[in-house]
């Protein structure tokens, strides 16, 4: 490079002698290590449960920061019903959330309580050094180890388990996330969440009550029964659903702990504002489903710009919706119609044109009233095309956000409440069978013989106590509106 | 597998009734074999030549009379070189226990102590090769360890809870050789425990030139898909000779 310009070279000298006195000063502390700052300080590090994070770093400087993880065995639910014996770093699936700045030196604490059955380690993948701390930090049951790291690199990282056999210690839960933010820290947000999606292999199937034992077969073929956000199905629904209100910008620290799946993470109704692919220091924008590979992470960001429910899944949609990856987002807040209106009409739509039309000949027979038979056969293919993929195959729901129609105390006194539910949709608090549901089912289109089809096989299947709805029933209540 | 639970939970009922009988002295034979660590290639064979092995992990009250015998093995006096502060954690004094663990096998003694103990009785603890050849035997075979159903069940009890109360002895199966526990109560030392060197960073064995020793799970074990044995390594080369665990007993040999 030629400097030509006198005021540049001024400059250029000028840099070039600052970052001689920027390289002395470091010398001078770090006997001569140039990539290790000075370290001003000690302090203990916050840890958060997920779904919280650790208040974001006002520190100016490096510090010596203290971690102290405890390793607990201990049986939580996988789901309402359903026990499995998790090893956790503090006591839940994910591990404590761990906020560190990059630079500082960080002296971390391993215990492993005394009512372990097994020793367990660490490998913090924010650790430059031989197994991310995994040598250092083998613990035996009712012992405690210790290492110091310095965090060279900014960037959210996994941290996870790796005593043999590594992928069972994950598949029980040995994972978390730990954030090393850069020296000038993070744009400031209004909220920040903890998301760690995981997989889990049990002997039952999804949704077989009871303790669950790990099945090793099922997690050598990478075939879980569950995939869920934080640990638990409905981890993050319901009751647990995060919230924000409109007009605040979140970040979303997404992990996954695996130990099989690639999460295709993706939110609802939503485009990220920002991505930091892989959690690394790019920058991405306006992107819709980032891609989360086991032991990695994405940091999400987006403003809120109109209320409702948003749903965070893994866009590999089965697991979503039959599996558990699913997570809610409730945003409070004014409407804004111009950004999206909702549902402005819905009119007889007739790809013939406007002009009038002879009936159909196959119209006219479905106009024609069905037996009973009939409706319980065409109900059947309807419901497992149209129904199914919300309420499942068995009735069942799917807790927190899909009602059950299983032994349903909803239509039970009422079944014409089916018909309406079809015909108009349904969006708001509901109970049923003693859980409290919110959530949107639109309206189907269906026609009158379709509805009176699939309403009548709901109510002679899945423990209900039996009827028959007819197309003109449909009528009656499609003019209710 | 099944048939294995159920038979499993006769043989706990069984088990229950005779479990009054002194289990200090009773003792089965194993017949030798050759024996090949998981984690290692067939030219570690070990011939393991025939033995008498416990019947039972040694209980409380079992070594409550060993500490009477020698109280310098008691909890105040033990040397802080030979058990760590957690020697006999259950035990309310030196010699005092809950009665309802007096049959529950004695936890939380060092490797040290268990090979006094085996002295004392003029037997001695068993050799790691000597305690896998035993433990692979399910009810009816001697060697189960291709037996999907045998080596689940050996798993589940490793991801369970550690209880709060330990079982008596007995309280599992019998197997093969007439012998109770090898699975499903407690851990136990051996005397060798620390010759299986894992290095606690199990991903990278593979690459480590001293295959003679690494133990944990890599591409260089024989059998990778035995969980449960790679468990039992990587609990034996987390542990210290002074180490004194809650999950972690012992029975002897000779």
């Amino acid at each position: 490079m030629i400097l030509s310009n006198p005021f540049l070279k001024k400059v250029f000298l000028l840099f070039a002698s600052a970052m001689m006195i920027i390289g002395c000063s470091k010398n001078s502390s770090q006997q001569g290590d140039s990539s290790i700052g000075e370290i001003k300080g000690e302090e203990v590090a916050v840890l958060t449960f997920a779904p919280d994070v650790p208040p974001p770093i006002t520190r100016n400087h490096a510090t010596k920061v203290i971690v102290n993880l405890e390793v607990i065995e201990k049986e939580m639910e996988m789901m309402d019903g359903v026990k499995y014996n998790f090893w956790t770093f503090g006591g839940q699936v994910p591990g404590k959330f761990i906020r560190v700045r990059e630079g500082d030196l960080v002296e971390f604490h391993l215990k492993n309580d005394p009512s372990s059955k097994l020793p367990h380690n660490i490998d913090l993948h924010a650790v430059t050094g031989p197994g991310g701390g995994a040598v250092s930090t083998f613990t035996a049951p009712g012992h405690e180890t210790q290492f110091s790291f310095t965090v060279l690199n900014p960037g959210l990282f996994i941290y996870h388990c790796a005593t043999a056999p590594v992928g069972m210690h994950i598949a029980n839960g040995m994972y978390g996330l730990i954030l090393v933010e850069p020296k000038e820290g993070l744009p400031k947000v209004d909220k920040e969440f903890y998301v760690c999606q995981g997989d889990f292999y049990t002997k039952g199937d999804y949704g077989e009550s009871g303790t669950q034992p790990f099945d090793m077969e099922k997690a050598l073929e990478e075939n879980p029964d569950y995939v869920v956000f934080n640990g638990k199905v409905g981890a993050l629904t319901g009751e647990n659903s995060l919230k924000a209100n409109v007009g605040e910008t979140v970040r979303l620290f997404v992990g996954n702990g695996g130990p099989g799946l690639t999460s295709s993470f993706h939110v609802i109704g939503e485009i990220f504002d920002n991505v930091y692919p892989e959690g690394g220091s790019t920058l991405n924008h306006n992107v819709q489903t980032t891609l989360v590979p086991p032991g990695g992470s994405a940091i999400t960001e987006f403003k809120l710009d109109v209320p409702g429910n948003f749903i965070l899944v893994d866009h590999a949609i089965f697991r979503a919706f039959n599996k558990g990856a699913l997570g809610i987002l409730q945003v409070d807040g004014p409407e804004n119609k111009n950004i999206f209106s909702g549902q402005q009409d819905d009119r007889i739509y007739q790809p013939e044109g406007g002009a009038v039309q002879t009936m159909p000949s196959v119209d006219a027979e479905t106009v024609k009233p069905l037996t009973k038979a009939e409706k319980l056969e065409i109900g059947k293919a309807l419901y497992a095309s149209t129904c199914l993929a919300c309420h499942q195959a068995d009735g069942k729901g799917i807790e927190n956000a899909f009602p059950p129609l299983v032994k349903s105390d909803y239509f039970a006194s009422n079944p014409e409440k089916i018909i309406e539910v079809i015909t108009h949709g349904l969006t708001g608090p509901i109970t049923v069978n003693g859980k409290p549901y919110n959530s949107v089912m639109p309206k189907q289109t269906l026609s009158d013989n379709q509805i009176a089809s699939v309403a009548t096989y709901v109510l002679n299947n899945f423990g209900n106590k039996g009827g028959e709805l007819h197309a003109d029933d449909v009528v009656k209540i499609r003019k209710r509106k | 597998m099944k048939a294995f639970l159920l038979i499993l939970s006769c043989l706990t009922t069984i088990a229950g009734i005779s479990q009054q009988r002194s289990s200090a002295s009773a003792m089965a034979g194993i017949k030798g074999g050759s024996y090949i660590p998981m984690y290692s290639k067939d030219v570690q064979k070990t011939e393991v030549k025939p033995f008498e092995m416990d019947v039972y992990p040694v209980t409380n009250s079992d070594f409550l009379t060993f500490v009477k015998a020698n109280p310098e093995w008691s909890k105040s006096r033990v040397k802080s070189l030979f058990a760590d502060s957690n020697y006999l954690k259950q035990w309310n004094s030196d010699l005092g226990f809950n009665t309802n663990i007096a049959n529950s096998p004695v936890v939380n003694v060092s490797w040290f102590a268990a090979k006094k103990y085996c002295e004392c009785q003029g037997k001695r603890l068993p050799e790691t090769a000597e305690w896998e050849l035993a433990a692979r035997a399910s009810e009816t075979k001697a060697d189960a360890s291709k037996d999907q159903g045998f080596n689940q069940w050996v798993l589940n009890w490793v991801t369970q809870s550690h209880p709060v109360l330990l079982p008596s002895v007995g309280s599992t199966f019998k197997n093969y050789y007439g012998v109770y526990d090898m699975h499903g109560l407690v851990w136990e030392w051996t005397y060798d425990f620390n010759s299986a060197l894992t290095t606690g960073e199990s991903r990278g064995n593979s690459s480590l030139n001293n295959t003679l020793f690494c133990g944990g799970g890599s591409f260089a074990s024989k059998d990778i898909n035995n969980y449960a044995s790679f468990m039992r390594f990587a609990m034996r080369s987390s542990v210290k000779a002074k180490y004194c665990i809650a999950s972690l007993g012992f029975r002897c040999v000779k």
